[in-house]
């Protein structure tokens, strides 16, 4: 989760002020929200991630079922996925995950049922950077009409994302393989500061006629991490396919959780639909995101400064909450140990723990992990 | 071409079919009596002042809005496990208990349908009372398990089927699952009485069957919380180790914050820990963790004295105001002279009643008196205020005389 440069959660201005305009709104109440979430959420939610002149919007043929987070988003479509895809009810379509990737993908996806969740190779240690020849190859052999969990920005764990030219490359492949593209965007906005910027994968994978679901969260970009705010954003060739796959999305919500949650929807919503409120918000996360980006900035420059064993470009080259740092499991167990910091052993850190008070530290600590321990 | 061509329509729901010829009618005097949720008596939607002031202080404090734990906010989940087995349950005393925070009752049924799924090895069948709430079945089935019946409902007499539950689930086999609403049955509304209830632990027990309650409307049914739970604490004084699936959505009104509980009573503390870790694994790959909102207005209310009180009273005041319109409706069918028994309707309890109308009666009852509820003569008594009572009195009688 993000923090402040005083090392403290942050409810965002805009949600302050418009919580206090709910509250305040007695013509409000608590009943149920339609299965499908609240359709003002829904409609703002799908535009943001794909952008106000979509093809898809323009054309009508997209839709989206209000969900219980990123997670639940990613839960709904890999459901419907496992019960319409492919086939009926076709529990053996491959589904690649990066190598690495957020753990819980695997689990979201073998709850649903599929049998063969394989990786794909995206992480290369060696050179800290993106194996796109791995990658690329990895989606050459795949069996046709498999599907790939796609990170939209800001990728969790490495913070490596593949530059547009890359993702031409991979948009050709998939289109040619007729591999099925399921992206995951938890940190529009959050990872470069701009909105449009951050959802360029999606929306030109749209552009080039792809059908695809992309699992949006408002966890990170709207703080509402506890009200469980997500969206899953449903692009098909044309109104009446994706109108039949919504129908089928809300019998699988009616018997997971029936209806979703109101409270974050509605902050959402509210916010998006003002335009005043909006420019307040976009105000909001690029706060977020240039405090990350300062900070990765920051922790570079004092790695250099100290001459520091390594190149240090990818801490700034990263983007987003994550970094992997390179730090090997040895140096990171130094970290924890002796340096009392807490990162994970695959050498990945949050930047958001990173402050001007303890940036000297943590650079201190890094130069001396990686001089001591080999 | 599209990876969909073959993807079906999904049916359109029936409830909704309702509402939607409700909509369009013009009416002055139509009736939507297919409403799932409590309306006051006019006719509007009912926040509980006990809410709006648990909201108060919610945003005085000004907390943050990081995760809530997978299993959920420990402070709600201790207040339902009492609220359901009462706070000097030897249950809640020793800990031999789990309750993870839920979505509403159906995202606790389902936790509690996927657990079953992958925990509970002797069977695959999970029994339901006939009929039951429709979501019933496709919960379980979405969660992979096989769904039978039980004898409940006697449409002769609008009642229980007593000896024909009875008879039915002493043929159970051992060790399968049976599903019990702890109150306020729906869609019927018909609820054995205690005397019934102690003979339906004692065959249960006897053979052995996993018991599953869904208790929606704990305080809602009778206006007493200690009385709608009687059914569920007597099972577990009974010794039985019951598993539990609560919803706050109608008995604090939070329908939409989705505030719910799953427990598991266990054997000790011990294996109370290894089943809480068990549906935290559940929970992960669902939805990560829970909202918040709905769970800290219900812990709110629960856990501070004076809204608790307070709670009380406006949770009897809708029960007593549903009872009200039963009263009303069968003695209003009196006074325009009908002949029929209608004793069903103030002998059933909750939100909902089984009329005993036919779908023709309901068919004439939309057409020519807008009046609306669902084909098997289902209506939602939440619907009927003392201002329309004499309306529907005078419509039914009209299609049944």
């Amino acid at each position: 989760a993000y923090r402040t440069d005083e090392g403290q959660p942050w409810v965002l201005p805009v949600v302050k002020k418009v919580e206090q305009l709910i509250a305040n709104d007695n013509s409000l109440n608590h009943e149920y929200l339609p299965i499908l979430g609240l359709p003002e959420f829904r409609a703002n939610a799908s535009r943001i991630a794909l952008g106000d002149d979509s093809p898809a919007i323009k054309e009508n043929r997209m839709g989206s079922v209000q969900s219980l987070g990123g997670t639940g988003a990613l839960r709904i479509g890999a459901e419907f996925l496992r019960r319409w895809y492919n086939g009926n009810n076709n529990t053996a379509t491959p589904v690649y995950v990066s190598a690495p990737s957020w753990e819980n993908h695997n689990s979201v996806f073998m709850d649903a049922g599929f049998k063969d969740i394989r990786t794909y190779h995206y992480w290369d240690a060696a050179k800290r950077g993106l194996d796109l020849q791995g990658l690329l190859n990895d989606m050459e052999n795949a069996p046709e009409s498999s599907i790939f969990i796609l990170h939209a920005c800001a990728h969790n764990p490495t913070g490596t994302d593949p530059t547009p030219e890359q993702w031409k490359q991979i948009a050709a492949v998939m289109k040619r393989r007729s591999l099925f593209p399921f992206f995951d965007s938890a940190y529009q906005g959050f990872a470069s500061g701009s909105l449009d910027k951050d959802a360029w994968a999606v929306r030109y994978f749209v552009s080039e006629g792809f059908e695809l679901f992309c699992a949006q969260s408002f966890s990170k970009n709207f703080g509402l991490y506890n009200e469980r705010v997500g969206n899953l954003t449903v692009v098909g060739k044309d109104a009446d396919n994706v109108q039949r796959v919504l129908s089928q999305m809300e019998k699988i919500v009616r018997t997971t959780w029936s209806n979703p949650p109101s409270q974050g929807a509605r902050i959402v919503a509210t916010t998006l639909s003002s335009p005043q409120l909006f420019e307040e918000w976009k105000g909001n996360v690029k706060t977020m995101a240039d405090r990350v980006l300062l900070m990765r900035s920051e922790l570079r420059s004092r790695l250099e400064a100290l001459g520091t064993p390594g190149t240090w470009n990818h801490i700034t080259e990263q983007i987003g909450m994550f970094s992997f740092t390179g730090l090997n499991p040895k140096q990171v167990e130094y970290m924890v140990k002796e340096k009392h910091i807490y990162l994970m052993a695959s050498g990945r850190i949050n930047m958001c723990g990173l402050t001007t008070k303890n940036l000297d530290y943590v650079a201190k600590s890094i130069h001396e992990a990686v001089t001591k321990i080999q | 071409s599209s990876w969909w061509s073959h993807v079906e329509m999904g049916p359109p729901d029936p409830i909704l079919g309702v509402t939607e010829a409700f909509k369009r009618d013009t009416n002055s005097k139509k009736m939507n009596l297919g409403v799932g949720a409590y309306r006051d008596d006019n006719g509007k939607p009912y926040v509980l002042n006990c809410v709006r002031k648990a909201e108060a202080m919610i945003a005085s404090k000004k907390m943050d809005k990081e995760y809530l734990p997978i299993g959920g906010l420990a402070d709600f989940t201790r207040a339902s496990a009492e609220l359901a087995l009462g706070e000097n349950s030897e249950v809640i005393k020793s800990g031999r208990f789990v309750t993870v925070q839920g979505i509403s009752g159906t995202g606790s049924l389902r936790i509690g349908a996927n657990f079953l799924q992958r925990f509970f090895k002797a069977s695959r069948d999970v029994y339901l009372p006939k009929p039951s709430w429709g979501n019933h079945t496709p919960i379980f089935r979405d969660a992979g398990m096989q769904l039978q019946a039980y004898r409940y409902y006697d449409p002769k007499t609008c009642s229980l089927d007593f000896s024909g539950a009875m008879d039915d689930i002493s043929k159970i086999p051992e060790k399968s699952i049976i599903l019990l609403h702890a109150c306020a049955h729906n869609p019927t509304g018909v609820d054995p009485r205690q005397e019934q209830w102690k003979e339906l632990a004692a065959t249960v027990k006897k053979r052995n069957l996993l018991v599953y309650f869904d208790m929606a409307y704990q305080g809602f049914a009778s206006g007493d919380i200690n009385r709608d739970a009687w059914a569920v604490r007597h099972f577990i004084e009974q010794g039985i180790n019951i598993v539990l699936s609560q919803s706050f959505a109608k008995n604090m009104g939070l329908y939409g914050e989705r505030a719910g509980a799953f427990t598991v009573i266990c054997k000790d503390a011990e294996e109370a820990k290894r089943v809480e870790s068990q549906l935290k694994i559940l929970i992960r790959p669902m939805y990560s963790n829970p909202p918040v909102n709905g769970a800290r207005i219900a812990s709110m209310i629960l856990n501070t004295p004076d809204l608790r009180k307070e709670w009380l009273v406006e949770v009897k005041g809708m029960a007593d105001r549903i009872i009200s319109m039963r009263n009303q409706l069968v003695s209003n069918l009196k006074k325009e002279g009908s002949s029929h028994n209608w004793q069903h309707i103030t002998d059933q309890i909750g939100m909902f009643c089984f009329t005993g109308l036919k779908p023709e009666q309901v068919e004439r009852l939309m057409k020519e008196f807008s009046v609306y509820m669902t084909k098997d003569g289902r209506i939602s008594v939440a619907g009927v205020s003392s201002g329309n009572v004499g309306y529907l009195a005078h419509a039914i009688h009209q299609v049944t005389k």
